[in-house]
Order: C-alpha cells, then sequence, then structure tokens
C-alpha cells in the first residue's frame, strides 16, 4: 500500500509538472504574496495590462521589523500611485512581496521567486547583507532593483542592475565621527556584528574617519558579537574597562535595546551612537529611560518643512500608519521606500516599455523631488545625497539635532 | 515482468527525463521558478541518499551533514569564484595572496582545463570532506547511537564556526559569507541546466553499486546487529569508517553544488537546521530505502517550495477569511506531517523497499485491492532494485 | 586585563552558568530514565519564555511565575505522552527522530504564532534591580541564579535521595525491566521526570530570559545542545555532575567571549564534548555501565 502511495505521488507530481509546462502564458504560480491589495487582486484592472513591481524585504527575521516599515511606505506608495502610464496605455501596478527573512540564504530564494513571478523592478531590500546577496541573481536576470535602506557601498558597487536612494556608509560613518569629534569626544569604542555586511561596514567607517579626526589611539575598544547573541555583558565589561567617551554600535533594532540595558547595567555612562537602523519607536519603548541620550544619524526628519513633497507625505502617510495600526511616528525607512518606488514609476514612465533593461536604463536619468529631498542616480547607481540628519532621543522622542551635509 | 521489458521500461523513463531538460532549456525564461525547484531537489536528492547511506544503511545516526556541505561549498566556491572578483567579494578583509595566487595559476591554465576546473573543485571538496571524515570518524565512531549523533552534531557546528571565524577572513571571507560563486558549469557541451541532474545521477548511481556490493551487505548487517556482525567476521570500524567517509565524500559534492546553486553563501546557511531538513527529506521518503530518497527530495522541495506556499497566504473563499492561513503556516503543516510519519508511518513513503517496475505494473491491482479494503498478499514483497 | 573586569565576566559567567545548570538536569534526568536525548528539551525552555511574556501581559509577577511553571510542565509531559510513550519499544533511532520533530514542530510553531521577530521579555522589577559591590555592577537576577540554582539542586537531591519517587526514579534508570517487575508504575515515574526537567526549564528560563531580555523561536535551539553538553560533561544521570557541567560551560563561554573569540564560544562546548567522550564517556560523575549483548 505504502508503495502505490508512492507512486500516485510522483504520478500526481508528474502531471503538476506537466500542467506547469502545458500552460506557458501564465507564469509560475507566484510564491511571493501580494497582501498589498487585496481588493484589487480579485478583478484585474479592465484592460488587463499590469506591470509588477517586486518588493523586496524582510518581514520577517531579524530585521523583520524595519523591514515591515518600508513595506509600509511602498504600499502606501502603491496606494497614492496605483497605475502608470507607458506609453500611451494607462498600467495598473502591481506590487509581488517575497519576504527574505533577514537571512541571506532565503534572500537568495526569494529574489529568484520574484524574477519568476515576472517583476520589471524590484524594490528593497533593508539590510544590507541580503542586498548583495541577492544582487547577483537581479543582474544575472536583468531586472533593476532599487535599493531603499541599504547603505554599504557593496550592494551597488560592479552590479549594473541595482541603485538605491539613500545614503551610504562611508558618508555616514563620516558624518557620525564628526559629530563625535565635534561632541569633545577624545576616545571612542566600537561594536559591530560580525557577518553583517551594514555593521561591520558602518562601523569600518566611523572607525577611519574617527582615527582621522582625533588620534591614533582614539579607538580603546572594538568588540564583536554574533547574530542571534543576546547577552552583550561580556564584551560591554571590556568596553567598560576601556572607558570610552562614546561607543559607537551600529546594529539591527532587535540588539539595540539590549546594549543599551546591558550598558547602563554594568554601569557605563559613555554616549551611545548608532547608524540609521536605530531610529525606530520599538528601541526606546523597550530600553525605556536607558534610551535617553542615544544619538544616530538618519536620512528623514518629519518636522523639515521646507519640501512640499515631504509635506504631503507626512500628512497622508500619518493617516495611512493609524489605519494599520501602527505608531504615528513617520520611520525614515519608509519614508525611503516611498521614493524607491517614486524612482521605479518615473523610470517606467520615461522608458514607455515594462522591459525590465530599458527600465534601468531609463533609472540613470531619472531625477526628481521626494521625499527624502532631491533624487537623481550617480554612474554607480547611488542617489546623489548630501545630507544626513542627526537625532537625539530626549524625554522617550526622537528629538532633531541638526543636519549634516558634506565637507562639514 | 520480463527482463527486457524493464529496460525498455527505464530507457523510457530515461527518454522522459532527458526531454523534459531540453524542454525546460528551450522554455528557461518562463520556468525559472520550476527549474530552480527540479535543481534545488536533485542537490537535495545527493545529501539525502548519502545521509541515507550512512544513516539507513549502516546505522550510524550522523547529524553532521551540514559540517560536510558547508566544506564543499566552501571550496568549490573559493576555488571557482573568478579572479576579477575577488577583491569585491574579499572588500572587507582582503584575500590571502596564496589564494590569489593559486586562483591566478588556475586561470592561466589552458582553456579545456578551465572548463573542468569546477568538477575539480567539486571533487576538491568532497576529497578534502572524506580526508577529514576519515580523521574524525576514527574517534567517534567508537561512540553508540545517540553519542554519535551528537558528536557529529558538534563536529559539524565546528566546521561552521572556524569556517566563519576572523582568523579564516582572508581564505573563507569570515562570517561575510561568499558570493559571485559562478553558476553550474556546461557539462561537456550540454547546457549548463542539466549539470546538477546528471550530478546526482551519476553520485547517487556510484551509492546504489556501493549499496549493492559486499561492503553494502556489511553495512546492513552492521545495522542489524553490530556483534552478530563482528562475530560474523566483518571488521566493524572499517565498514562504518568506509560508510562514514563515502556519505561525507558525497555529501559535500551535493554542498559544492548548493554554492553554485545559490550563488552566495555564508557559514549561516549550514546551521542545525540545514540538517533536520535533510533528516526530514529522509524519514519522510523511508529511512534505507535509497529510491524513496530521492523521490522526497522532489517531493519535499516542490511542496515546501512551491506547491504549499500557499499556506502562507491569507486565504479567503467567498469572503470569508480562513482564520489559520499566514506566514509560517506552512513550516508547521510540515513539522505535524514529519511527527505523523514518526509516529504513525514509520516506514515513510518507500519503507526500506526500492523502486522497481514489478511494483509498478502490480499497481493497478493494489489500487483496486486497496479500494475494496483489502490487503494484497505479496505486501512485503520487496523490489529488485532500480 | 584588571582583577575587576575579570571578576565581572567571572559573575557573567557564574550567572549564564546557573541557568544552563537548571536546563541541564531536565537533559540528565531524562537521559538517565529513557536513554533519550530529548531534543525538544531546549525549545520546551523557549517556549517557557514566550509564556512568561504573555503571562505578564495580564498578571503581576507573582501570579505569572507560577502559572509559567504550570504551563512548562504541561507541555513537557504532554510531548513526552504523544510523542515518546508511543515509541518506547521502538529503536533508538526512531525516538531520537521524533524528539528531533518534536523540537521542529515547537520552533516552527512558535514561528507561525509570535513571528520570528525577537520580542521584549518583560521586566520583574525588583529582578532587574542594579547592585554595586566595588567597582563590580550587575543587576539582583544576576547574582540570584547561582544562589537559586544551588537551593534548587539541594532540593532536588533531598527528593531523589529521601522519597519514594525519588528512589523509583533511581531503580528505573538503573534497570528499567526489573524496577517495572517490582511493581513501579514506569510511565508515572518518567511523567515525574518530565515534570522535574520542565519545571526546572521554566525557572531557567526566567532566569535567563530576564537578564537578555529578548525570545525569538531560535533562542533554545543553542543553549539547549550547550546544555546537553554539559551534562555528559558531567556524567549523564548525574545531577551534581550536570550543575558543574554548566557553570563550567557558562563560565567558559563568558570568558571565550571576553577575548575576543566569540565565534568560537559554541564550538568550544562542542570540542569540551568530544574531548569528553574521547577520555572519560561516562563524564565527571558518571557511573561506569557495561553493555550487555
Amino acid at each position: 500500500m505504502k508503495r502505490v502511495l508512492a507512486i500516485v505521488l510522483s504520478a500526481v507530481m508528474a502531471l503538476t509538472l506537466l500542467a506547469g509546462c502545458g500552460d506557458n502564458s501564465t507564469p509560475a504560480p507566484a510564491p511571493a504574496g501580494d497582501n498589498a491589495a487585496p481588493a484589487a487582486d480579485a478583478a484585474p484592472a479592465a484592460g488587463g495590462d499590469v506591470i509588477k513591481i517586486g518588493v523586496f524585504e524582510p518581514q520577517t527575521g531579524e530585521n523583520g521589523g524595519g523591514g515591515l516599515q518600508e513595506v509600509y511606505g511602498i504600499r502606501y506608495a502603491n496606494q497614492q500611485f496605483p497605475t502608470v502610464k507607458v506609453g500611451d496605455k494607462e498600467y495598473k501596478i502591481e506590487l509581488v512581496e517575497a519576504d527574505n527573512k533577514s537571512d541571506k540564504t532565503e534572500a537568495v530564494t526569494a529574489a529568484q521567486s520574484l524574477i519568476s513571478a515576472g517583476c520589471s523592478v524590484i524594490l528593497g531590500s533593508y539590510g544590507s547583507g541580503v542586498s548583495i546577496a541577492a544582487g547577483e541573481i537581479f543582474s544575472d536576470a536583468q531586472v533593476p532593483a532599487i535599493g531603499c535602506s541599504c547603505t554599504n557601498p557593496q550592494v551597488t558597487l560592479g552590479n549594473d542592475f541595482y541603485y538605491r536612494v539613500c545614503f551610504l556608509d562611508p558618508f555616514q560613518g563620516t558624518v557620525m565621527a564628526n559629530y563625535a569629534a565635534q561632541d569633545g569626544a577624545k576616545t571612542a569604542a566600537v561594536i559591530t556584528q560580525l557577518g553583517d555586511d551594514y555593521s561591520s561596514g558602518l562601523g569600518n567607517f566611523f572607525k577611519n574617519a574617527f582615527v582621522k579626526l582625533v588620534g591614533e589611539d582614539s579607538i580603546v575598544a572594538e568588540e564583536q558579537f554574533q547574530t542571534n547573541q543576546t547577552d552583550f555583558k561580556a564584551i560591554l565589561t571590556n568596553i567598560k574597562a576601556a572607558n570610552p567617551d562614546v561607543i559607537f554600535a551600529p546594529s539591527s533594532i532587535a540588539t539595540a535595546p539590549l546594549i543599551i540595558k546591558q550598558a547602563r547595567e554594568l554601569g557605563i555612562t559613555a554616549k551611545i551612537m548608532a547608524g540609521d537602523t536605530w531610529e525606530n519607536g520599538s528601541i526606546i519603548e523597550n530600553a525605556g529611560a536607558d534610551a535617553e541620550g542615544v544619538t544616530l544619524s538618519t536620512f528623514f526628519d518629519e518636522g523639515d518643512t521646507s519640501n512640499a513633497v515631504a509635506t504631503d507625505f507626512i500628512k497622508g502617510f500619518k493617516e495611512y500608519l493609524v489605519a494599520n495600526g501602527q505608531d504615528e511616528i513617520i520611520p525614515a525607512v519608509s519614508a525611503l521606500g516611498y521614493d524607491a518606488y517614486l524612482a521605479a514609476v518615473k523610470a517606467i514612465e520615461t522608458a514607455g516599455s515594462t522591459d525590465p533593461v530599458a527600465i534601468r536604463d531609463a533609472l540613470k536619468g531619472v531625477e526628481f523631488e521626494g521625499v527624502t529631498g532631491a533624487i537623481s542616480f550617480d554612474e554607480n547607481g547611488d542617489a546623489n545625497k548630501d545630507k544626513a540628519f542627526i537625532k537625539v532621543v530626549e524625554n522617550g522622542q526622537f528629538k532633531f539635532l541638526k543636519t549634516v551635509s558634506v565637507g562639514e | 515482468m520480463k527482463k527486457g521489458t524493464k529496460r525498455i521500461c527505464s530507457l523510457v523513463l530515461l527518454v522522459l527525463i532527458a526531454l523534459l531538460l531540453f524542454w525546460l532549456e528551450a522554455n528557461k525564461s518562463g520556468q525559472g521558478m520550476l527549474i530552480s525547484i527540479l535543481q534545488k531537489s536533485a542537490i537535495l536528492a545527493i545529501v539525502a541518499v548519502s545521509m541515507n547511506l550512512l544513516n539507513g544503511f549502516t546505522g550510524l545516526f550522523s547529524l553532521g551533514q551540514a559540517g560536510f556541505m558547508s566544506i564543499g561549498a566552501y571550496i568549490t566556491a573559493i576555488l571557482t569564484i573568478p579572479v576579477v572578483n575577488l577583491d569585491g567579494v574579499y572588500y572587507m578583509n582582503g584575500v590571502a595572496p596564496w589564494v590569489r595566487a593559486l586562483k591566478e595559476g588556475m586561470e592561466a591554465g589552458p582553456s579545456w582545463l578551465q572548463s573542468v576546473y569546477p568538477f575539480l573543485a567539486l571533487i576538491v571538496g568532497g576529497l578534502v570532506a572524506a580526508g577529514f571524515a576519515a580523521l574524525i570518524g576514527i574517534p567517534v565512531l567508537r561512540l553508540k547511537s545517540d553519542y554519535l549523533a551528537i558528536a557529529t552534531l558538534g563536529f559539524s557546528e565546528i566546521i561552521r564556526a572556524i569556517f566563519s571565524s576572523p582568523q579564516m577572513d582572508t581564505i573563507t571571507n569570515g562570517s561575510y559569507g561568499l558570493n559571485k560563486v559562478p553558476t553550474f558549469p556546461k557539462f561537456f557541451g550540454l547546457p549548463s541546466l542539466f549539470t546538477p541532474f546528471i550530478i546526482a545521477g551519476v553520485t547517487i548511481a556510484l551509492m546504489v553499486l556501493l549499496i549493492n556490493s559486499s561492503y553494502g551487505r556489511a553495512f546492513k548487517a552492521i545495522r542489524e546487529d553490530e556483534v552478530a556482525a563482528e562475530a560474523m567476521g566483518i571488521s566493524l570500524f572499517r565498514h562504518k569508517e568506509l560508510s562514514f567517509v563515502v556519505s561525507s565524500f558525497f555529501t559535500a559534492i551535493s554542498g559544492g553544488l548548493l554554492a553554485m546553486f545559490m550563488r552566495s553563501i555564508e557559514a549561516k546557511t549550514f546551521s542545525i537546521a540545514l540538517t533536520y531538513d535533510i533528516l526530514l527529506i529522509v524519514v519522510i521518503g523511508g529511512i534505507g530505502s535509497v529510491s524513496g530518497s530521492v523521490l522526497s527530495a522532489f517531493l519535499v522541495t516542490a511542496s515546501k517550495e512551491w506547491w504549499l506556499r500557499f499556506f502562507d497566504q491569507p486565504l479567503t473563499i467567498g469572503g470569508w477569511q480562513v482564520p489559520l492561513f499566514r506566514t509560517g503556516f506552512r513550516m508547521v503543516i510540515f513539522s505535524i506531517l514529519l511527527m505523523a510519519v514518526v509516529l504513525f508511518y514509520r516506514r515513510g513513503i518507500m519503507g526500506n523497499s526500492e523502486f522497481s517496475w514489478d511494483g509498478v505494473a502490480r499497481l493497478p491491482g493494489r489500487i483496486k485491492g486497496w479500494f475494496s479494503r483489502k490487503r494484497p498478499a505479496h505486501e512485503a514483497a520487496g523490489g529488485d532494485g532500480i | 586585563m584588571s582583577l575587576t573586569t575579570i571578576l565581572q565576566h567571572c559573575l557573567t559567567g557564574i550567572s549564564l552558568g546557573g541557568a544552563y545548570a537548571l536546563i541541564a538536569i531536565g537533559y540528565t534526568m531524562v537521559y538517565g530514565i529513557l536513554r533519550l536525548i530529548n531534543f525538544a528539551h531546549g525549545d520546551i525552555f523557549m517556549m517557557a519564555g514566550y509564556f512568561m511574556i504573555f503571562a505578564m501581559a495580564s498578571f503581576p509577577w507573582q501570579v505569572a511565575i507560577p502559572l509559567v511553571i504550570v504551563g512548562t510542565i504541561v507541555m513537557g509531559v504532554v510531548i513526552e505522552r504523544v510523542a515518546y510513550k508511543p515509541l518506547r519499544t521502538a529503536p533508538r533511532m526512531s525516538i531520537m527522530i521524533s524528539a528531533i520533530g518534536v523540537s521542529y514542530l515547537l520552533q516552527n510553531l512558535a514561528t507561525y504564532l509570535f513571528t520570528a521577530i525577537p520580542r521584549g521579555y518583560p521586566e520583574i522589577p525588583f529582578l532587574k534591580k542594579i547592585f554595586h559591590i566595588g567597582a563590580l555592577s550587575a543587576s539582583l537576577v544576576t547574582f540570584l541564579t547561582p544562589v537559586l540554582t544551588i537551593l534548587l539542586v539541594i532540593f532536588l537531591m533531598l527528593l531523589i535521595k529521601k522519597t519514594k519517587v525519588g528512589m523509583a526514579m533511581r531503580a528505573v534508570s538503573k534497570d528499567f525491566e526489573t524496577s517495572q517487575l517490582m511493581g513501579i508504575k514506569i510511565n508515572n515515574i518518567i511523567s515525574a521526570t518530565f515534570v522535574i526537567g520542565s519545571a526546572l526549564a521554566a525557572v531557567g528560563s526566567i532566569l535567563y530570559f530576564t537578564d537578555r531580555m529578548s525570545v525569538t523561536p531560535f533562542s533554545g535551539t543553542l543553549p539547549g545542545l550547550k546544555c546537553f553538553v554539559a551534562a555528559v560533561f558531567g556524567g549523564i544521570g548525574s545531577i551534581p555532575g550536570a550543575v558543574v557541567g554548566g557553570f563550567v560551560i557558562g563560565i567558559a563561554e563568558t570568558l571565550l567571549v571576553a577575548m575576543g573569540y566569540s565565534t568560537f564560544s559554541d564550538a568550544f562546548t562542542f570540542l569540551l564534548l568530544i574531548v569528553m567522550l574521547l577520555f572519560r564517556p561516562t563524564g565527571l560523575f558518571g557511573e561506569k555501565s557495561t553493555d550487555k549483548v
């Protein structure tokens, strides 16, 4: 009987394969979910012209929280601009979401699933490591990808199909080192996550910039921790012994409150600083009073009223967040997700085609006013951005401190 | 069934598989998902069969598969990453001069040699893993069942830690992993799409030959009763070691193929979870059945990556949202399936029998018997191999 | 490294070791009786962490802690009844695969129910109070863990040495069949073992996670394996052995991380296991057993 079952199962498999083969016009069942527009899903636009944009983001795993915020920004953008004009035809934009689970291995599978779902352009991802891992898949398939908040230089370097709308880590590291030096710090400790391109990269850039500014022996401790580590006492004890003025600890949202709390528990009083990932309400929520004084750099500030696009975005997106049961604080990564979506739409319009390669070519010349400032791409595919916002946690809120530009 | 008929049936099957592959090659762009699932299944089939060789045929419960796969994957990746990409891959810490020199030397070789390199890389990976297995086998294989399991698992974790350690930064790129690994090479003029299937076919055939040889019978004797086997004059250590080394060799080859398939690897890929996934395939296929493992590799991978994906999507039937369907449900279903197989259906799909054309020929009668609720008399009759 | 730094590291290590010891006891007792590596034990420990999150959401800690312990015990016993009991006569490999299956199921279930995003662990205010002793600084839970561990172990030893259940447990672990013939209700004794193991895992989980503040579906895997190693190191079946093993591994791990070898901290545990298995397979305090044909 068991063998019968085996044979029946294999027959079913064979049949399914054949069924999949027989009908070439429909792409393989998209494994990527589309939670974005369930209503529109039921009945495709009357014309039936649909262009697919892939959303390559972590929704679970260590960066799941941040990834989801980026996805919200993209979904909101999709709600604002649900169609795009290609030539004379109006195309409906369908978002295809794939969860890369903050894991480089899963990222490859997720990227492949987006490609086989027939996406013309891909947005994401939060976290540089997964973007680097999947970059090869996108460039092999000749589908352009637009990164939202992946700041590591390697994402776009040597990859003709990767673009991004945010600034880069060398810039961010320099900005934070400048700020620390101006703040009077003479010594610094750096904590980075092993195997995380974002964390190690940013940590390195900070270190180099700080050494250049303050002097040879200004980095008094360099500690590393492993992914999913929750006990930082051992490395923090070492840092305590080195007694630095500031601690620079670029890391994920999940690790941030652990580092902050355990540092304070051990009696470390040094100022704690980090990169863009830390601008997340849950850090303040989890670290409580210990989070006071934490300083970070980010892409966007909702108090910045000089930008008309941003003003509209802030108003509309706040309502969207409330409707989705989220906090009313606008995360910078959502704004970047929104901008990446806009860049994709602009490129599709310019290209006048749904062909991925044509869209890639069009991206080179795209220029527009986004929520996070004017966006255009350089020859590497990186956004020409020269402004970072520095924020500090005060009274349980992220408070805008100042903007920093290159050369300052 | 006559021998001739069986031969024709097998030939027809092979031709059908070849036709399917050619058809896929012609429709590459439209069938990306199908191709990648089939390739992944073929790769997992190799490691499932080699795990079965150890666990099912020799009775050595080893959980070190992920570690040996990582050896194969890392060596294949390091040897095949093109020199031009080296600086990009090792951007964080730089690459060791001897690695670069070795690779430059390799790229300077004649072009016919270069087309063989990827295969050589796979074999080198396999050999290193086999050598390592031989070394750790000496102490570890003396241990009894569960101690052996935990010791092999431990070794697998140690290998992973070594690969991801900062001390290995310039060779394995530490915990950042390697990317820009070239995809499958062309196999003697055949398209690269064929390569994993051909390698899987060859390696599995080799393992079947081993299992059907006198060594294989000795393995089974050890599985059934170590003391009795020893009394019959079978050298326990020699045969266990042989099984362990051969299994590790093929596991590493499949690891190398996995690196080519994924294009980028990191040490985290080869954690305990990977070993568990392979164990799941072996258990569902039937411990002690090669064809069961192969079948199950394809079935499990396809269901996991494709057919059962809908479990992870919100499902609405007639306006009513089915409550259970959301991210993660698929894996819950899988674990329940595994538990059900372990508890109620310990034989898995194939038990310890193999696929045979006689079995297929008896199928209609069996299905009839199944429906009339009578079990066919030759239920327990074993097949005679592929 | 200054003396204070070393002392601070030791304090961290001892506290971690205490939590490990509590989990290791669960392994050693189950192995002693069933000859089974309960791969799911680490995941029971993880689930206890999630139970605490939900219990604390609606109850004060005085109610939440007993609730969590009871919940964990129920889970442990149910797992034994459903996944291990039907396989009592099956080959060893089957029951091990079943244990791995339960571990797989619990992890996936937790991912499904609670998502893989780390959850913040609730704080019990008095446990997180920070104390300073000289230049050392740590929260109360760090000091409390080893003390509580020792107390619980003494209590457990008394239970096993002095009570009838304890005597029955010892008998079963010596000889399964003979004790059955002597009229010991095997199934009840096995359940009792799981009750004790799970309860200690729950206490260990509260101490461990209060100190580390976040739970994910995979936070049980590595501590679980390490605690098994601790049990083997101390001699499987021996409770003092498990405690010593737990402390040794906890301290060694902390010191390795402190010296900058954090990648090797997990690998070291397994190296310890292999060295131990090669040179003294019965562990530090284990009894010698001979295989009968």
